[in-house]
């Protein structure tokens, strides 16, 4: 039998991923650009949202948009042609989330002299984006009505790290059983921290709350 | 099937200590991975399998996987109890103020490389 000589590592396939995205934290801190990473299921109504938040932050506040999906252009180019917002797409290459050293690749591709924010939008997936730290100021997700109160019990890890949690086609409510307060109750189980803002893109219902969150965040970020 | 992510982290991190140590091949990697940590253990022997036989390092490098039970402590109670059991509530109080003691690991523990090279 050969012989095998073992060398002890012990360590976490994501301290490298953690390290990458503290250290661009810290670039974007002394550029003072802010980032936000914005994670949903598909079909939440994430680039809808966005649209919307943007038309309300012209003015307020410069912003650049780099979308992450496995394939196509289609979110980058819908919200270039609604808001006139420079927007970026990112191609994760068959991969299901974004990590800090693809997210620092992305900014390359944005003129952050010109920018306060960038949102990152990241793949449409609520289990892989959460575990990997993509080097943003704060996490946000937006949860949908249609997709039920109970995802904060079946999606933990996504709840625990977001700052803010975006409940979005309020307008839709009556048509389905969603539990308002009970979907609050199981975030606040995970993360007693997060925010939480029901809005609606398609009505516009909340959505200024929303921007006004991103300046105040904004101001802060660069301020602090 | 961030499976596939985690293998390209695990195999950066291999090939790192392999060069640190002058190592030419590696035989086993050996993982800790939590029964709450979300990651299969089978879909990661698959994309292992996958991108491993890519690297001359590391073809045919078995991967080995421990799985590490999750652990809750009641922070109530100071109880502990399997977590996969009885999830975020402990079923000895039933108090909700928890937390996870073990479980949540993605780890190498250790490589295996011919010794008599």
């Amino acid at each position: 039998m050969d012989e095998v000589k073992i060398i002890e590592i012990k360590k976490s396939v994501f301290a490298d991923n953690d390290a990458d995205a503290e250290a661009l934290r810290a670039d974007l801190k002394a550029r003072g650009v802010y980032l936000l990473n914005l994670m949903s299921s598909p079909g939440s109504g994430k680039t809808t949202t966005l649209i919307q938040t943007l038309l309300r932050l012209e003015g307020r506040l410069r912003v650049a948009v780099m979308e992450a999906d496995i394939d196509s252009d289609v979110d980058a180019v819908k919200i270039r042609e609604a808001t006139g917002v420079p927007s970026i797409q990112l191609h994760t290459g068959g991969m299901c989330h974004l990590d800090a050293e693809m997210t620092r690749q992305g900014l390359d591709n944005v003129a952050l002299q010109d920018v306060d924010l960038v949102v990152l939008e990241n793949v449409g997936n609520l289990v892989c984006p959460a575990e990997f730290d993509t080097g943003a100021v704060r996490n946000a997700m937006i949860l949908s009505v249609p997709e039920g109160e109970d995802k904060p019990l079946k999606y933990p890890l996504m709840f625990s790290v977001c700052d803010l949690v975006l409940i979005n086609k309020m307008d839709v409510l009556p048509y389905f059983d969603f539990d308002l307060e009970k979907c609050r109750e199981y975030i606040r189980m995970r993360n007693p921290r997060a925010k939480v803002l029901p809005i609606c893109a398609r009505t516009g219902e909340g959505v200024d709350a929303f921007a006004d969150w991103l300046v105040e965040e904004v101001y802060n970020w660069k301020h602090a | 099937m961030h499976e596939l992510g985690i293998v390209f982290y695990i195999i950066k991190d291999v090939k790192k200590a392999a060069e640190e140590h002058g190592v030419g091949h590696v035989s086993a990697v050996v993982m800790d991975i939590g029964e709450v940590s979300t990651v299969v253990p089978d879909y990661l022997q698959d994309c292992w399998r996958w991108a491993a036989d890519k690297e001359e390092l590391l073809s045919g490098c078995e991967l080995r996987i421990n799985v590490i039970p999750a652990v809750t402590l009641c922070e109530d109670c100071r109880q502990e109890y399997r977590t996969v059991l009885h999830g975020k509530t402990c079923p000895h109080c039933g108090s909700g103020k928890t937390c996870l003691l073990r479980g949540n690991e993605v780890e190498i523990r250790e490589i295996e490389v011919p010794g008599n090279i």
